[in-house]
């Protein structure tokens, strides 16, 4: 699937929540989902620091596609995480270059990524595309 | 005013809904909500007295000064300083302390001495002395805080040595909300020649302060957090030392007279008050002080207190109750002292709780109607003392209800559930 198909796949997951505590009861349930880095991996190295929490990422290459790892010690925080690697996961350094984050805004999340909450998450963006930028040949 | 209800219904931002519920709003340690005397004065300054202060001929400029040397009496009053020279305007605590930090160690601080400042400082009692003393070649220390919150007066005993040049303490930590013993800290360092500032940004709002009663040297605080527009602050500082001191920021309306070779200043307190100053905010400050004394006197200065004992007493025990959550700065004695005075807790709570990040908790809380701080706070060094990266805060001022001081446990108790 491409980027864009991904995107509107989880928006229309959203769509079924009227209430915010169910939005992010979603979210919370996805934020305690499978550990997404290795322990090992949560080093200083691939740290962003946040004031309000810490987020961990990490990136590997496979046949010219790019694979992500993070974390971070905040759930909410951990559940947009596993949102942003389950559309990013698997693509090439072009296409996640090209991408112009979309689905974040649509399914309400548009806070989270404002500079002021400090969690991380724009950094955390912002770090994928540098990693896209490395590897992109 | 009588009520609480009646103190509430001062202030407009209170009266709305955030995500279609009613707002509580419990972020007051970070800033207060404006009563509708001080929005009053600020939209009448733009919409009449609008002109530069201390420099014109004109009416305008006649009824800005006097709106702005007004508030400076009426600051006086507040915190019965001897005289207007005293009391420097500047846009905040952290001015305040950046201006005490630059100019008075330029002057009275020199390599290998010690500027003491206290373990539960926030960064703005921090930063501006590491920044003054890098520049002279002294060094910050901290009075290091004991495990319930308080300031660990045996190691300042022992710290105060000859080498120290200032003591710059909190008069209330903004993360632990205990009344600190400022009286004995200021005694004991006068007792060896030293001057103390005391950090006000939290005391001004929570305890009567008579600063020649207190004898401090001098005392920062912020207008914002006590009703006043944002940009507001005030230094108030002894006149010896701030004759003494050099002027921190040249520019216009702290000099005497200019030339290209040499210039006096203007006495005191315009010497501090360099370039046009944030006039309004300032003026802004006597309403917001005279709402903040009625607060304080006659029948509803009672209800005041006994609702801000029963928000304290309650939180105390909901907070307890939760789980695996831990209150940082309750000591066991504070409950028998008097609100404000030292040893005491001001209804403000720093907590964690375990499993549930404090930005989870805050967002949730959010989406509920519920505004708290979570984060370092502005306090790393603290935060690194009890082990953690992260607090959530509950503060309140006496608009805050106790029905509000329930929602926020009842939706806290939720959030918790949802994480776990």
């Amino acid at each position: 699937m491409t980027i864009k198909e991904i995107e509107n796949e989880i928006v229309e997951e959203f769509a079924v929540f009227t209430d915010w505590m169910d939005k992010y009861e979603y979210i919370i349930e996805l934020g305690k989902g499978v550990p997404v880095i290795d322990e090992g991996q949560k080093t200083e190295n691939n740290l962003i620091k946040g004031c309000q929490s810490r987020v961990w990422l990490s990136c590997r290459v496979e046949d010219g596609k790019l694979y992500f790892a993070a974390d971070s010690d905040a759930i909410i925080t951990k559940g947009i995480i596993s949102l942003l690697i389950r559309v990013y996961n698997g693509q090439t350094p072009a296409d996640i270059l090209a991408n112009d984050l979309e689905f974040i805004g649509k399914i309400g999340l548009q806070e989270n990524l404002s500079p002021t909450r400090a969690n991380g998450l724009v950094s955390m963006i912002k770090q994928i595309k540098i990693y896209a930028m490395a590897y992109n040949n | 005013m009588n009520t609480i209800e009646e103190i509430r219904s001062q202030f407009p931002a209170l009266q709305q809904l955030v995500y279609g519920k009613q707002l509580v709003y419990l972020d007051n340690g970070a800033t207060s909500q404006k009563p509708q005397c001080v929005i009053d004065l600020v939209e009448r300054m733009h919409t009449g007295a609008n002109a530069n202060v201390h420099r014109a001929m004109h009416k305008l400029s006649d009824d800005a000064t006097a709106l702005y040397e007004g508030a400076r009496e009426r600051v006086r009053q507040f915190i019965n300083a001897p005289a207007r020279e005293n009391i420097i305007f500047t846009s905040g605590t952290t001015a305040s302390i950046n201006l005490v930090a630059s100019s008075f160690c330029r002057k009275f601080v020199g390599e290998g001495d010690v500027v003491l400042v206290s373990g539960d400082s926030h960064h703005s009692n921090i930063v501006p002395w590491q920044l003054a003393c890098q520049a002279c070649g002294a060094e910050v220390k901290a009075i290091p805080v004991l495990e319930d919150g308080r300031l660990d007066m045996e190691a300042y005993r022992r710290m105060l040595s000859g080498r120290v040049k200032i003591v710059a303490v909190e008069h209330i930590s903004n993360v632990l909300g205990i009344v600190n013993p400022v009286g004995e800290i200021i005694a004991l360092a006068h007792a060896q020649g030293i001057p103390v500032l005391v950090d006000g940004a939290q005391g001004i709002v929570h305890a009567k302060v008579d600063v020649q009663e207190m004898d401090c040297d001098f005392y920062a605080f912020s207008g914002h957090k006590i009703y006043a527009a944002t940009g507001s602050g005030v230094l108030y500082g002894r006149q010896e030392l701030l004759e003494a001191m050099p002027p921190y920021m040249g520019g216009g309306d702290m000099v005497d007279t200019v030339t290209f070779e040499r210039t006096t200043y203007a006495p005191l307190p315009l010497k501090f008050e360099a370039g046009t100053p944030n006039f309004i905010a300032q003026a802004s400050l006597a309403p917001a002080l005279e709402f903040a004394a009625r607060l304080r006197e006659g029948e509803i200065a009672g209800v005041v207190e006994e609702q801000e004992r029963a928000i304290i007493e309650y939180l105390k025990g909901a907070l307890t109750g939760i789980e695996g959550c831990r209150i940082y700065g309750l000591p066991e004695e504070a409950s028998g002292v008097a609100l404000g005075e030292p040893g005491s807790k001001i209804p403000l709570f720093s907590f964690n709780i375990e499993r549930c990040f404090p930005s989870d908790l805050a967002q949730l809380l959010d989406k509920m109607g519920v505004a708290v701080r979570t984060g370092l706070m502005c306090c790393e060094p603290l935060m690194t003392r009890f082990g953690v990266t992260s607090m959530v805060r509950a503060s309140f001022l006496p608009y805050n209800t106790l029905q509000e001081a329930e929602y926020f446990v009842a939706s806290l108790q939720r959030a918790v559930r949802m994480l776990r």
